[in-house]
């Protein structure tokens, strides 16, 4: 599957990187480990909540409030949720996986995902004292409302 | 990747310890959903610790190989599409949440890039990085996640053009200038 893709790539990276310089292949291994021990935390508080969540909602109800059928409100609310969140990807997107599976809609689960991404309202403050106050909201309104129109495309693709 | 805010061990598990003694309260209380939410916890856990290793490496290399200084070289103004490919690039190339790019966008700032090319790299950042991508299709599908590759590069580029058009001249001038004075 995928999965294999991820890892030739990483192996045949390792590889070349190993060949040419191992003292560069040992601090980005070093990385690695650290980068994960640092998602370590967020990601088994993340693993507990959907493990909890997907227990008590039944396909029926996800389906009634991020389902195809959920329509605009679906989209808007998981928009929504994207912005304010402040999640890596490595563990949105599990989540996310679950709830698609569990009767959620691909341009719901892609108007969450793209806002997620590209909207950060929690984060605003940062930057703002890099890019000011103006530029800032421009920026994150720009890319909310940009979140909404990619989700309707992937929601379009997935179902061609 | 950023070093800083290193919380002590403890303190950084505190969320885990209590997100897992509400887990264990719910199950006792609840014991109808003990078997689907431990099998939901078990499937989740197995899926991820199988992809994530390979993307970490991955995010790791990156890190270590890529060449930032000699890249930011070519972003100033009048760098055209290379710039801005490069811009693209970097930002794809990344690794770490988006409240990382700041303080990199505040470097390339001071160190001349158009700020066109800065909105494409805090874009890219956002939004296209490389081994995430990778994950994203194993987790959500090829077809989800290489249609959100495309529709977000065109965003990213609307965007960055927008943003360069809202602001204006003047304005873009003070954001290099408080550029300058961070840090």
């Amino acid at each position: 599957m995928d999965t294999i893709i991820l890892y030739l790539a990483a192996g045949i990276g390792l590889g070349f990187s190993f060949f040419k310089d191992r003292k560069k292949t040992k601090s980005a291994l070093q990385k690695a480990l650290k980068a994960f021990e640092g998602i370590l935390p967020q990601f088994l508080v993340v693993l507990i909540l959907v493990a909890i969540t997907l227990s008590v909602l039944d396909t029926a109800t996800i389906s009634r409030f991020l389902g195809t059928k959920s329509g605009i409100f679906g989209i808007l609310a998981a928009s929504v949720v994207g912005a304010i969140t402040l999640i890596p990807g490595f563990i949105a997107f599990p989540a996310a996986a679950a709830l698609l599976q569990n009767g959620a809609g691909s341009t719901q689960i892609a108007a969450f995902v793209s806002s997620l991404m590209m909207v950060g309202v929690v984060t605003l403050p940062m930057e703002m004292k890099h890019f000011g106050k103006r530029a800032a909201f421009i920026r994150n309104a720009f890319a909310f409302v940009f979140s909404l129109i990619a989700a309707l495309f992937v929601g379009w693709v997935v179902g061609l | 990747m950023s070093e800083k805010r290193k919380k002590p061990g403890a303190k950084r598990y505190l969320g885990v310890i209590i997100a897992g003694a509400a887990f264990l309260i719910f199950i006792l209380i609840l014991p109808t959903y003990r078997e689907k939410s431990l099998s939901m916890m078990a499937y989740q856990a197995k899926t991820m610790l199988l992809v994530i290793p390979p993307i970490f490496v991955l995010l790791g290399l990156l890190d270590v190989w890529v060449p930032r200084e000699k890249m930011i070289k070519f972003m100033g103004k009048g760098s055209g599409p290379k710039g801005s490919a490069l811009a693209f690039l970097l930002g794809s190339f990344a690794a770490g949440p988006l409240y990382g790019a700041f303080p990199v966008a505040a470097v390339l700032m001071k160190k001349g890039a158009a700020f066109f090319n800065i909105m494409i790299f805090i874009g890219a950042w956002s939004t296209t990085k490389i081994p995430m991508l990778l994950f994203e299709m194993s987790a959500l599908g090829k077809r989800f996640a290489l249609s959100r590759l495309a529709i977000d590069i065109v965003g990213i580029v609307v965007i960055a053009w927008a943003m360069a058009a809202a602001l204006g001249k003047e304005e873009i001038g003070k954001i290099y200038q408080n550029a300058e004075s961070l840090e």
